[in-house]
C-alpha cells in the first residue's frame, strides 16, 4: 500500500538505537569537552620558602586537595606546575616568566601583594591570564590590566568589611574598646591597609580612637620594642595587620611584658593560621580576625573541609585554603566554558565567570570590568582551643564571642 | 609614655646587645689574628642555632646546658674550616678570601634549607614566657639568661687571651707574624685554633640567640651584616670594642625604635656606623693603622 510505513522488528530496533545515540550525543560531546580535553597547564606561584613560607605552604594545601573536588564537579583536568617565589618580589617575577616559557597557560598566586604585583606585570605583558588567590593591594586591579583577575578583597574592601564586622561584634558583646594601638607590617599589604584605614574608618563611626600607629619590618627578629611602645600607649585594645611570624612574636612579647589587651583585633593574616594555633597552644586563644573566610553553610565548604581533613588531618580550614582552591575553581570553570586554552578565550571566559556554588562568604564569584570580585564579604572569627569559630555574619556564626580576652598570665 | 617604658626597653636592648657583642667578638678575634674577614659568620651562627633546636627537640636539653657542647662542635668546625679551606687562601688576594667565605656562607644556608626546610623554628623552654618584675621594671627571663651567659663567655675569653700560654701565643701571632715564626710558633696551627675559638664564640652566641629569636635557615646573612656593623663600630680586631659595639647597637636599636619608628630601628644602627667611620675610622676602641 503506497504511503504506508511498515514497521518491522529490525527497523524498530534500528530506530531505537539511533534515538538512543541521539540522546547520548550531548553527553559524549560534554565528556570530550571536559574530561578528554588536554589538561590546562596552571602555573602556581606561592612563597614556600622565606619569611612567608608557612603561609605559602598552607596555600599549597588548597592546591593539593583541589583535583578530586574539581573532578567531582565535572570540571576539566588541570596540570599544576608549582613554583616557589621565596617570599621575594624579584624571584616571583623570574618564576612567572619561566612558568610562561615552560608552557603555563594560566597563572595563580601569590599570597603577597608585592610578589603578586610583579607577577601581574609579567602576565599582562605576555598576555597570559593570572588569577590572584590572595593579595589585597588595591592598585593591582587599578592598572587597566586585561589578563589579571582577583577573587580576594582589596585593602579598602577588607577594611570596610572589617569595620562593619567590628561594629557587629561590639553590638553582640555589648562593649567596645575606647582606644586602640594600630600595629602593622610595613610591606606592600600592611602599608596599603594603613593608608586605607584613614580613608575608610571615618565612614563607620567606630567607637574607638587610634592612639598610636606602630609600623614594623615583617622580617624583624625581635618585636619587644614595638610591643613595649604599644603597651606604653595605654590603649584598651590592639588593632593589627600582621603576617605569621610577627603575630607569634607579638604574642610572646605580650606574655613576657605582662599585658593582655581587652581584645586583639586582626585585619590580616597571621593570628588564625594553623601554625600560630599549634605553636602557641593555650596562648593562641582569644584574638579575633576579620578576614575573608569560608561560609560554613555552603555545600562546597563542607566538601572542601572533608577533603582537607582527609588529606591533612588536624589542619583547620583557613582563608589560605579557601581562596587558593577558589582560584583553581575559577581556572577550571573558565577552561570548561572557553573550550580552549587560548589565552584570550580563557581571559574572556574568566571575565564572564558566575560561580554561585563556591566556598567563600558572599554571593559568589563574579568579576567587574577591572577584573575584581567586588562582592566578597569578611567573616569574624576567633581562636578557641586550637580551633577557629565564626562569630559573624549571623547566618554563618557558630559561636558567641569570648570577650574580653582571658589574661595571658593565667594561662602560662 | 612613662619612664618605666624607656627603662624596660633600654634594659632589653642592653641584654640583646650583650649577645650581639659575643657574636661579634668571634668575628673580631678571627680578623685580629688571622686577618681574614669571616663573611660566613652569621651563617656559622645559624648552624649553632639549628644544632640547639635539634638537640632540644630530640633530647629536651635546655639551651643553656647545650652552650658548651655546641660551642665545642663549632670550634671543631671552625678549626677544620681553617685547616682545610682557609689556610691555603691566607697569602692570596683579599677578594679570593671574600669569595671563598661568601661561598661557604651560601652553602651553609642552602644545606640548612634542604635539611630543615624554610619554616621558622623555636625552642619552647619552661621559662620561654617568664619575666622578672622589679618595681616597674620587667625583665625578659630569656634575655637575662642569654645576656648573663654572654658576659661569662666573654670574660673567659678575655682571661684565656690574657693569662693562658696558648692565648699569649695567639696574641703574639696577631702582633707580629714574622716574629712569631722566628720564635718557633706553629702559626698555621695557631690560626686554626683562633678560627676555632672565633667559631666557638659565635656558636655560644647562636645557642643563646635561639632563646630570643625564631630561627630560619635564611637568618645567617642578616647576622653577618650585623656582626660587621658592630665590629667596625667597636673597632675591627678589638675584643673590648666588639662587646662595646654590641651593647651600643643593641641599646640604640631598642631606644631608636621607641623614640622614632620601630621599622627604622636598623637605620639608626647604620647611622652610628656612618658617624664612627666619619670621625673615628678605626672604630671606637680600634687602633689606628700605621703606614
Amino acid at each position: 500500500m503506497p504511503g504506508r510505513v511498515s514497521i518491522t522488528r529490525r527497523r524498530l530496533l534500528a530506530s531505537a538505537a539511533a534515538g538512543a545515540s541521539g540522546l547520548a550525543a550531548p553527553a559524549i560531546v560534554y565528556a570530550q569537552g571536559g574530561g578528554a580535553r588536554a589538561a590546562l597547564k596552571v602555573g602556581v606561584l606561592l612563597p614556600k620558602s622565606g619569611f612567608e613560607a608557612s603561609i605559602g605552604q598552607d596555600c599549597q594545601r588548597g592546591i593539593d586537595i583541589a583535583p578530586g573536588i574539581l573532578k567531582s564537579l565535572g570540571l576539566p583536568e588541570l596540570a599544576i606546575i608549582n613554583a616557589d617565589t621565596e617570599s621575594n618580589v624579584d624571584v616571583a617575577r623570574e618564576h612567572a616568566e619561566k612558568l610562561i616559557n615552560d608552557g603555563a597557560q594560566i597563572l595563580i598566586g601569590a599570597f603577597d601583594s608585592g610578589q603578586t604585583t610583579a607577577i601581574a606585570q609579567v602576565a599582562e605583558q605576555k598576555g597570559v591570564p593570572f588569577v590572584i588567590n590572595i593579595a589585597a593591594a588595591p592598585e593591582i586591579t587599578e592598572q587597566g590590566y586585561k589578563f589579571v583577575f582577583r577573587n580576594f578583597p582589596t585593602a579598602q574592601m577588607l577594611l570596610g568589611s572589617s569595620f562593619a564586622n567590628q561594629l557587629e561584634l561590639f553590638e553582640i558583646v555589648g562593649s567596645a574598646p575606647k582606644t586602640v594601638v594600630f600595629m602593622h607590617v610595613n610591606d606592600t599589604f600592611g602599608t596599603a591597609m594603613a593608608k586605607g584605614i584613614n580613608a575608610v574608618m571615618p565612614k563607620f563611626n567606630v567607637p574607638y580612637k587610634v592612639v598610636d600607629e606602630i609600623a614594623y619590618d615583617p622580617t624583624a627578629r625581635d618585636l619587644s620594642v614595638e610591643v613595649a611602645k604599644a603597651k606604653g600607649a595605654g590603649a584598651d585594645a590592639l588593632l593589627v595587620v600582621s603576617r605569621l611570624n610577627d603575630a607569634m612574636q607579638i604574642t610572646r612579647e605580650l606574655v613576657k611584658q605582662r599585658w593582655t589587651p581587652q581584645a586583639i583585633l586582626s585585619m590580616g593574616p597571621g593570628w588564625y593560621e594553623d601554625q600560630y594555633l599549634k605553636t602557641l597552644g593555650k596562648l593562641s586563644n582569644g584574638p579575633i580576625s576579620f578576614v575573608p573566610f569560608e561560609d560554613p553553610n555552603k555545600k562546597l565548604s563542607k566538601v572542601l573541609q572533608a577533603e582537607l581533613a582527609k588529606a591533612y588531618p588536624g589542619i583547620n580550614l583557613s582563608t589560605n585554603h579557601v581562596y587558593t582552591f577558589e582560584a583553581l575553581l575559577i581556572a577550571a570553570d573558565a577552561y570548561k566554558r572557553a573550550g580552549s586554552s587560548d589565552p584570550k578565550a580563557l581571559a574572556d571566559a574568566i571575565r564572564a565567570t558566575n560561580i554561585t556554588d563556591n566556598v567563600s562568604i558572599g554571593p559568589g564569584i563574579q568579576f567587574n570590568a577591572k577584573g575584581q570580585n567586588d562582592k566578597l564579604k569578611n567573616g569574624t572569627i576567633q581562636n578557641r582551643a586550637a580551633k577557629l569559630v565564626t562569630l559573624a555574619p549571623k547566618d554563618a556564626a557558630n559561636a558567641k564571642p569570648e570577650w574580653p580576652m582571658a589574661a595571658y598570665q593565667n594561662r602560662v | 609614655m612613662g619612664i618605666d617604658v624607656y627603662l624596660n626597653v633600654a634594659v632589653a636592648g642592653i641584654l640583646t646587645g650583650l649577645v650581639y657583642g659575643l657574636m661579634a667578638l668571634g668575628l673580631s678575634v678571627i680578623f685580629g689574628v688571622v686577618r681574614v674577614v669571616n663573611f660566613a659568620h652569621g651563617e656559622m651562627m645559624s648552624i649553632a642555632m639549628f644544632l640547639t633546636i635539634v638537640l632540644f627537640t630530640a633530647l629536651h636539653l635546655d639551651p643553656l646546658v647545650m652552650l658548651v657542647p655546641v660551642a665545642a662542635v663549632l670550634f671543631v668546625f671552625g678549626y677544620a674550616l681553617q685547616v682545610g679551606l682557609i689556610n691555603p687562601f691566607i697569602g692570596r688576594p683579599e677578594h679570593s678570601q671574600f669569595l671563598l667565605l661568601v661561598a661557604i656562607g651560601l652553602i651553609i644556608v642552602n644545606v640548612l634549607l634542604i635539611v630543615f626546610g624554610p619554616d621558622a623554628r623555636t625552642v619552647q623552654t619552661s621559662y620561654a614566657f617568664d619575666s622578672f618584675q622589679i618595681g616597674a621594671l620587667i625583665i625578659d627571663a630569656t634575655k637575662l639568661y642569654a645576656g648573663t651567659a654572654a658576659i661569662v663567655v666573654a670574660a673567659l675569653l678575655f682571661a684565656f687571651f690574657r693569662f693562658a700560654p696558648l692565648g699569649k701565643a695567639i696574641r703574639a701571632c696577631a702582633d707580629n707574624y714574622v716574629g712569631a715564626l722566628v720564635v718557633g710558633l706553629d702559626v698555621k696551627r695557631l690560626y686554626a685554633l683562633t678560627f676555632g675559638i672565633g667559631a666557638a664564640c659565635v656558636g655560644a652566641a647562636g645557642v643563646m640567640m635561639t632563646l630570643i629569636v625564631d630561627v630560619t635557615p635564611m637568618i645567617g646573612p642578616a647576622y653577618t651584616l650585623l656582626a660587621f656593623v658592630i665590629v667596625i663600630t667597636g673597632g675591627l680586631g678589638s675584643m673590648a670594642g666588639a662587646l662595646l659595639g654590641g651593647l651600643l647597637i643593641g641599646a640604640t636599636e631598642a631606644l631608636a625604635g621607641l623614640l622614632f619608628t620601630p621599622s627604622a630601628k636598623s637605620m639608626f644602627a647604620f647611622a652610628i656606623l656612618v658617624v664612627v667611620l666619619l670621625f673615628r675610622p678605626q672604630g671606637i676602641l680600634g687602633k689606628r693603622s700605621i703606614g
